[in-house]
């Protein structure tokens, strides 16, 4: 892998863990079908992004909907989904906060690509977990929205599990099942959208 | 060319399969919205199902790296998580990052 190829996959696939898995799987002597099939489950999760945050996304324009899906990655989908828990999500702050992140993503490529060998040791440094630190972060963002407690621990449990029984990138959709499974069965069963309901 | 069937060869064109997975990523990125906005109304459990589809994706996507990287990485979330209870989220991070930092300088 050139580092054209490197560059082209940041800025046309612009997902982190879909590019990880291209990576691993290309590591693996795999046939391209894999790899296509390992970007198809690691990014199975975006499915349910999309049905979430279209419905926050009343101000934009079809053409505007349909160019900030190709931005949503896991920050931009939790921050928007934070952002319209307390206003409507306006198409300026989402391109601005996306065009910040896919300018980063492509510096960091270019530089990890360029320069990633000089780093010697970048666990010292806390890179591995810089991600996962942020995500904890976004988790207690939603804590005041319904049912939360129940959801994150059904998840979380769920996703240990099927890390160890099956193996990643499942326990990511499959963990995740748990907790909206979780969700489902708290949920009041009648009731009207929109009378009640008040997004913490 | 890549050969789909095959096993990939650096010397193949990677370029080709690089703008497949940028086309099935973006597919997965609309799917949802596609397949939701076919339906007029939105069911109650829908709605709090997709309501619990960030806590519950993030959480998922958390709990390896906090589990699986050496008990620096869990008491460095553990700290980010309560620091959350405090503070704004920007200072919880710089504050769960600072102790993993420290936590590893004295090699735990």
């Amino acid at each position: 892998m050139d580092l054209f190829d490197i560059m082209l996959s940041s800025i046309t696939i612009f997902a982190g863990a879909s590019q990880f898995v291209f990576l691993e799987i290309l590591g693996y002597q795999a046939p391209a079908w894999s790899i296509v099939l390992g970007v198809f489950a690691v990014n199975f999760r975006h499915i349910l992004y999309s049905a979430s945050l279209g419905r926050s996304m009343g101000e934009f324009s079809t053409m505007q909907k349909f160019t900030a899906f190709f931005f949503m990655a896991d920050p931009m989908f939790t921050s928007s989904e934070h952002r319209a828990s307390q206003q409507p999500l306006m198409p300026a702050y989402y391109f601005g906060f996306a065009l910040i992140q896919y300018c980063i993503w492509i510096v960091f490529t270019y530089l990890g690509a360029a320069f990633g060998s000089l780093i010697s040791d970048p666990q010292a440094l806390g890179v591995d977990m810089l991600l996962p630190i942020y995500f904890m972060t976004m988790v207690m963002a939603f804590r005041k929205r319904k049912n939360w407690f129940p959801i994150v621990v059904a998840s979380g449990i769920g996703s240990a599990f099927f890390y160890h029984f099956v193996g990643p990138p499942w326990h990511i959709s499959l963990g995740a099942l748990m907790g909206i499974l979780a969700a489902v069965i708290m949920a009041k069963p009648s009731g009207f959208i929109g009378v009640e309901e008040d997004d913490g | 060319m890549v050969d789909f069937l095959n096993t990939v060869d650096f010397g193949d064109n990677l370029w080709v399969l690089i703008i497949v997975l940028a086309i099935v990523t973006y597919m997965t990125r609309i799917g949802g919205d596609l397949v939701l906005s076919r339906f007029k109304s939105i069911h109650p459990r829908v709605d709090a199902a997709l309501e619990a589809v960030p806590a519950a994706v993030i959480t998922a996507i958390v709990i390896p790296p906090a589990l699986t990287n050496g008990p620096s990485a869990f008491i460095a979330m553990m700290v980010t998580m309560l620091a959350c209870y405090k503070t704004s989220p920007i200072i919880s991070m710089v504050i769960g990052m600072g102790t993993l930092a420290a936590l590893r300088y004295f090699g735990l």
